[in-house]
């Protein structure tokens, strides 16, 4: 282990952080989409120092399915984002109250 | 190379080239990440996405993850941001989107004070406890072998069932997206459907021929539930 954990996971926590900062203030669905993606990264670097840290190579394994669950997650979203797009002719979130009570 | 990798895992303290490369990499990582959020075309987004990712990609060579390293530029890089970027243009969506109008009153603050809050929160967590906890070893050890062979084995052993149910999500993925961005045909069906639904409220007959031609049409106003006795009071 040559740098410390800690920097490995703190720089996790900021981009982790910056995902979500994204998705809550951003209105297009298309970057709020952007933005899961890189909360899905900050949490395979945290898994990846976590493999390095424990000599487990579980955690590795771990961040393949986190890249397969966040590829089917892409397709089927902007399937839905094009589904959307056909009636609305925007991608603003705030504008899909269809379903609102 | 695999002499001078030894090298690096076995020195106690971070070398000046680990160093800089970590440097290097998390500079690339934040300034990709804040590009996402703060740029207003969507294209400008998923461009910052893919320098991200990259980045993401050179930590993890740094951490002697080669095979994610491939992957991530493989699929991250080279096919969901492709697919992002297909979506954008194919939709037309790559103008600039109006901020201003009508959020949530006081949004903005709120989502960054809570971020902060939490992430503050988690780095000062890291700080009085302990990072790594836990018993190690679980999937096997990292005996040294070639990365890829213990990813592989390790796949093919402990994690079967998994990677198994890996293939079952992705086949229900590609049909779900075929199904959502399948043009739905104007059928008389659905048509009829409703008009089934309408009788039951019994309103004016040119009630039930409205609300069908509506959902028909696709309008989104036949899918309000006092459409149909509204029409037919009007009728």
């Amino acid at each position: 282990m040559s740098i410390n954990a800690s920097w490995y996971l703190s720089l996790s926590v900021v981009l982790f952080a910056i995902g979500a900062l994204g998705v809550l203030v951003r209105r297009n669905v298309l970057i709020m989409f952007m933005c899961v993606e890189l909360m899905l990264n900050a949490s395979n670097l945290a898994f990846v120092t976590f493999a390095r840290t424990l000599h487990d190579i579980g955690g590795q394994v771990l961040v393949f399915f986190v890249l397969v669950v966040a590829a089917a997650e892409v397709v089927v979203g902007l399937g839905i984002v094009v589904a959307i797009f056909r009636r609305r002719a925007n991608t603003t979130a705030d504008d899909l109250h269809l379903m609102k009570g | 190379m695999t002499t001078l990798l030894g090298v690096l895992v076995t020195s106690a303290h971070p070398t000046v080239p680990d160093v800089g490369v970590f440097a290097v990499a998390a500079a690339i990582i934040l300034a990709g990440a804040i590009g996402v959020v703060v740029a207003r075309n969507p294209v400008h987004s998923a461009l910052m996405l893919v320098m991200t990712l990259f980045g993401v990609a050179v930590i993890f060579v740094l951490q002697q993850a080669s095979f994610l390293a491939a992957v991530q530029v493989i699929v991250y890089a080279g096919a969901i941001v492709v697919l992002f970027l297909f979506v954008i243009m194919f939709l037309g969506v790559d103008r600039k989107e109006e901020v201003a109008a009508e959020r949530l009153r006081g949004q903005g603050p709120l989502a960054v004070a809570l971020v902060v809050l939490g992430a503050t929160g988690l780095l000062l967590l890291g700080q009085i406890s302990k990072w790594t906890t836990g018993q190690p070893h679980v999937a096997g050890p990292d005996s040294g072998a070639p990365n890829v062979n213990l990813i592989g084995t390790s796949l093919y052993t402990t994690y079967l069932f998994p990677f198994e149910a890996t293939s079952a999500l992705l086949i229900i993925a590609v049909v779900g997206a075929v199904v959502l961005a399948r043009r739905p045909p104007a059928s008389p069906l659905e048509a009829d459907a409703v008009a089934e639904v309408a009788t039951t409220d019994s309103p004016a007959p040119t009630a039930i021929a409205d609300a069908a031609q509506d959902v028909a049409d696709g309008s989104p106003e036949g899918e309000n539930e006092g459409e149909n006795e509204d029409a037919g009071v009007d009728a």
